[in-house]
């Protein structure tokens, strides 16, 4: 039994469908909110790689690189934001968050 | 089943338990540390797709930087982790139905079109004039279609983590009231006339014409 295309596609669907879990369980944490985007860019990113490898074109790591730089930087403001807002709420839940509400 | 297979379901396998970990674990600073986890299964994940760049850029960037700003973060932060905890589990069966939905539909689609696509078979090692083999870089190959191909979306990733700087900085500072510091762009700003004001003053005082003794016997003083 050899690996297949299909094998890492799997994976990565598994690792998607668990970050969506994830985002419904942890809906009022907002750093493991944040955790959970992070596994869902790594599962996309793991498809991307698997598809470069199985067709044998590079352009789908070129994207990745792209991928991970825009996670990074969202990851940094992210947290930024999240500190701010620690900073004025003296909470991180995201029911607190209801100001804007008419 | 040869041993990359074997490698890839024990990768596979702890990806999956730290993925789980991280999104269940009651304290934050261990979701971290599983999310670290994650993200070291998945590095070598990919090295089995021989996307060593890639690989090594996940671990020094994800593992090395990102994981350790979340880490950060978390120990900075005062988690009331009995408020946020509340009803966490209210929500996981319509969780747990709209997950397992996604990953059913998507690996039988997967498994469906993209099983018989096997590894693409090693080509035939080209020789240079010598008649030794060229090895293949993932990295070489990868840093050539980077500084042609996408030279501009290079330079826009650059702007976008510049942007990402300047934006967390502004973000996160604040002017304290209880430390005086001293503003430098006013200090550079400054010019001697701001600081020094010269002012004419008469050298002798006239006499004040009602009083001419008091003023006789004070130029007599002086």
């Amino acid at each position: 039994m050899t690996l297949t295309l299909g094998h890492f596609l799997s994976l990565g669907a598994m690792l998607f469908a668990l970050s969506v879990i994830g985002i419904f369980l942890n809906r009022k944490n907002l750093i493991v909110l944040l955790m959970a985007i992070e596994l869902m860019l790594l599962a996309v990113n793991m498809n991307f790689v698997a598809f470069s490898y199985y067709l044998g074109d590079m352009h789908g790591q070129v994207f990745v690189f792209f991928i991970l730089t825009v996670a990074a930087a969202e990851s940094a403001i992210g947290l930024a934001i999240l500190v701010l807002l620690f900073r004025n709420k003296t909470s991180i839940n995201a029911e607190d968050l209801n100001t804007l509400k008419g | 089943m040869d041993a990359k297979t074997g490698f890839f379901y024990l990768f596979s396998v702890v990806l999956l338990f730290a993925a789980f970990r991280v999104i269940t674990a009651r304290n934050p600073v261990h979701a971290v540390l599983y999310l670290i986890l994650a993200f070291s299964q998945a590095a070598a994940v990919w090295l089995l797709l021989k996307a060593e760049f890639l690989a090594i850029a996940l671990v020094l960037v994800y593992l090395g930087a990102v994981m350790v700003l979340f880490l950060f973060v978390v120990m900075m932060l005062d988690i009331h982790i009995d408020s946020v905890r509340k009803g966490f589990w209210k929500h996981f069966p319509l969780a747990a139905t709209v997950g397992a939905l996604i990953a059913l539909e998507m690996a039988a689609v997967l498994m469906g079109g993209f099983r018989g696509m096997e590894e693409p078979k090693a080509l035939a090692p080209v020789l240079d004039a010598a008649g030794q083999a060229i090895q293949h870089s993932n990295t070489k190959s990868l840093g050539k279609l980077l500084y042609t191909e996408y030279l501009y979306p290079v330079e826009i990733a650059a702007v976008i983590l510049l942007v990402a700087m300047i934006a967390a900085i502004a973000l996160t500072l604040r002017q304290r009231k209880d430390s005086k510091a001293i503003n430098p762009s006013a200090q550079i700003r400054v010019r001697a006339a701001d600081r020094l004001a010269v002012v004419k003053v008469a050298a002798t005082q006239k006499p004040l014409p009602d009083e001419p003794a008091a003023a006789a016997a004070e130029e007599k003083k002086a």
